[in-house]
């Protein structure tokens, strides 16, 4: 951290000193998210999500680890231990409901987050190295959510994972052969579910290895904040703690009570009831459909229908099916290159007309669009809906932005972040 | 170059997504998708009220008890319960002895070995063990069911969207035949021979006949009338129990943690206000 007014640390104790001169552990922790970190003044609650994603991971973890206790990792067994958790485990049915919803809550956090990122243009220099590693952890989320989704082997975890892998198969040539070397089999089975299970075990560990990247590089220019104009000096920040942990200790109670609300009084609300079916590879269920968090990028795989080819001649030169799992994947991976497609200097979505209305009339329809379709059957008027908000999500991020950032004309920005808050204009040398 | 290549990505994904909806509307002008019996004569579950609804329900155990009577005498001729052992139903209000007199007593014996000759054998249930299925495997089941497989019930109410009111109506919902519209629009919907019209069923045609057929089908040991109302009713939240046995500590504990964040918010709250009160932000 490189603000010059940040605090240095200096040991409180006898004990502390001892330590921190052989190992500045407490150094670290006091400039990672103590007194030593300046912070922006105005961050508003969007700002809670991190932390929230961060807490959501050691939920997952501690549930899931003693899940693990208990679960049993074959196709004969795996579904009975669930149900053998649920009944007869002290108290499994918590830590076995906390890791389900766990999940869908980890996903809307960062959802959140993310989209927090997308509007206020965090991903912009000189963040940019943040955004990539947080698609990366994204990216880490979502197959490990997956592969959890298998493990107790109901009829969705079943199908999906049959679904799932499937994408690989489209690939020309090698694509059969590398579903059968990434499922150990034709179909998923035992090898397919050990792996799953063994991925599924290791995935939350490089997530929080990516996330130790992620905070550190987000304390090389250190947070961004809802004007995005850059710090001009102390009167704009205030330490870490105790401000933002009080902030952060608020923001904790109101994500636990609704993740309380749901696990324990709706517990099943956000799963699917096929799943309380055990998987029959010899019964396709009517609707395979994936959890929620995978809707919208399940909508855009299905909303690809023709095959590309030369018009006239019938040859096809990439099938539909090929094309909706490359757009599927493709609209994850286009994060990667945002930075680079939205070349406003302005950061934060407030101060650009343009911009914000595509955001909120364009870009968030489209994915509530997406995510609606995504779990409905394929009948005409869902696969129109989803190819329209599809077509709108790619044309936003790969042909809009990059057009909108060099047409628009930005709003008037504060001279810095005091001045927003207070509204008195910026005393620099004489202050 | 990276926006050159967006730009063209954009246009290519963009492009064939609106070819694609063309070619759907075209599609769906040429050949509009027909409607079916299932889309048109599927009913969702009736309304029903249980005592173990909202955030505050119990089970009732009197009704659980006569759930199990209608299990133990009606499902259990073809349904299994696997996942359910008799010392669970200590949860219904059964003290020990009871427990142990509903296992000896079950009608299927489980499967065992003779001790002396190592001969496949049964045996009288004892309280450890799971409830005991009627039939041997999967092919004793749909040998004996017109080669339908009775599921098992032990998740059903969870394995089903609307679980319990599902289970009620199904159970009540058979209808003597199919009505005459669905035949007239549908020459083709006929119900196949040996399955049944139910139109809360997927297909609306069920391989399972109506279980419950007339009123005082059970004799119930407290002296409630056994409508068939009554007796799905009945069934059906003991199937409940069945798939969700902790509902009720789940419900308390989801109170105490509540209170218990609640507290914890407002104080935090609080602090977060009295930290920030110099702080304009």
């Amino acid at each position: 951290m490189s603000f010059p007014w940040a605090n240095e640390y200096k040991p409180q104790s006898a004990v502390t000193k001892w330590v921190d001169e052989r190992l500045p552990l407490p150094r670290l922790v006091y400039n990672a998210i103590g007194a030593g970190y300046p912070v922006p003044r105005n961050l508003n609650y969007f700002w809670n999500f991190g932390v929230l994603a961060g807490v959501a991971l050691v939920i997952q973890i501690v549930t899931g680890i003693v899940l693990a206790m208990h679960y049993y990792a074959s196709v004969e067994g795996a579904f009975n231990s669930v149900e053998h958790i649920m009944r007869d485990v002290n108290a499994g049915w918590f830590v076995r409901y906390a890791h389900m919803n766990g999940a869908s809550f980890f996903f809307i956090v960062v959802y959140i987050h993310i989209f927090r990122g997308l509007f206020y243009g965090s991903y912009k220099a000189p963040r940019e190295m943040i955004w990539l590693l947080g698609v990366v952890i994204f990216l880490l989320m979502m197959a490990t959510a997956f592969m959890g989704y298998v493990l107790p082997w109901g009829q969705m975890s079943f199908w999906g994972a049959q679904v799932i892998t499937g994408f690989f198969s489209a690939i020309p040539l090698v694509g059969e052969p590398l579903r059968q070397l990434l499922l150990g089999g034709f179909a998923p089975d035992q090898a397919a579910l050990n792996r799953f299970f063994s991925l599924h075990y290791l995935l939350p560990f490089v997530i929080a290895g990516v996330i130790i990247l992620h905070i550190w590089a987000l304390h090389i220019p250190g947070s961004s904040n809802p004007t995005g104009v850059s710090i001009k000096g102390e009167q704009d920040t205030v330490p870490f703690h105790p401000y933002y942990t009080a902030k952060d200790g608020f923001g904790l109670g109101v994500f636990l009570i609704a993740f309380v609300a749901i696990t324990f009084f709706t517990p099943n609300l956000l799963g699917h009831p096929d799943n309380y079916i055990p998987a029959n590879p010899l019964s396709t269920p009517a609707h395979i459909v994936p959890e929620w968090y995978f809707l919208p990028f399940y909508a855009i795989l299905k909303a690809f229908t023709v095959n590309f080819g030369i018009p006239f001649t019938g040859i096809v030169l990439i099938e539909a099916k090929l094309m909706g799992v490359l757009a599927m994947f493709g609209s994850i991976l286009l994060l990667f290159f945002l930075p680079w497609l939205d070349t406003s200097p302005v950061r934060s979505g407030h101060y650009r007309p343009l911009f914000r209305k595509f955001f909120w009339y364009g870009l968030i329809p489209s994915l509530v669009v997406l995510t609606y379709c995504g779990a409905q059957p394929p009948y005409t008027q869902w696969v129109v809906l989803s190819q329209v908000a599809a077509a709108y999500y790619f044309a936003h991020f790969l042909i809009i932005l990059p057009i909108v950032s060099r047409i628009e004309r930005p709003l008037p920005l504060p001279n810095s972040i005091t001045e927003a808050v207070t509204g008195k204009p910026l005393q620099t040398a004489t202050a | 170059m990276v926006r050159l290549i967006a730009f063209l990505v954009g246009v290519f994904f963009s492009g064939m997504l609106l070819i694609g909806l063309v070619d759907t509307v075209v599609g769906a002008i040429k050949e509009p998708a027909l409607p079916t019996a299932e889309h048109e004569f599927h009913k969702t579950p009736k309304a029903v009220s249980f005592a173990h609804d909202g955030p505050l329900g119990k089970f009732d155990t009197a009704q659980l008890q006569r759930g199990l009577k209608i299990y133990a005498e009606v499902c259990s001729a073809c349904h299994s319960l696997k996942l359910v052992s008799f010392r669970d139903f200590a949860a219904l209000g059964y003290d020990e002895d009871q427990v142990k007199a509903i296992a000896k007593g079950w009608k299927t014996e489980v499967p065992s070995l003779n001790p002396e000759t190592g001969e496949p054998a049964t045996r009288p249930a004892i309280p450890a063990d799971k409830i005991p299925s009627p039939f041997a495997n999967e092919v004793a089941a749909r040998a004996a069911n017109n080669n339908a497989l009775p599921p098992d019930l032990s998740l059903i109410t969870k394995a089903r969207a609307n679980g319990p009111a599902y289970v009620y109506s199904l159970l009540i919902g058979y209808e003597n035949g199919q009505p005459a519209e669905l035949l007239k629009k549908f020459p083709d919907a006929k119900t196949p021979d040996g399955l049944h019209y139910n139109p809360y069923f997927a297909n609306l045609n069920i391989a399972m006949a109506a279980p419950l057929t007339a009123d005082d089908q059970v004799t119930y040991d407290d002296g409630t009338k056994a409508t068939k109302q009554q007796m799905a009713k009945d069934v059906a939240a003991f199937l409940t129990w069945t798939a969700e046995p902790k509902l009720e500590n789940r419900k308390s504990a989801g109170w105490a943690a509540l209170g218990f964040l609640i507290i914890f918010t407002v104080l935090a709250w609080m602090s977060y206000k009295s930290i920030w009160a110099d702080k304009k932000h």
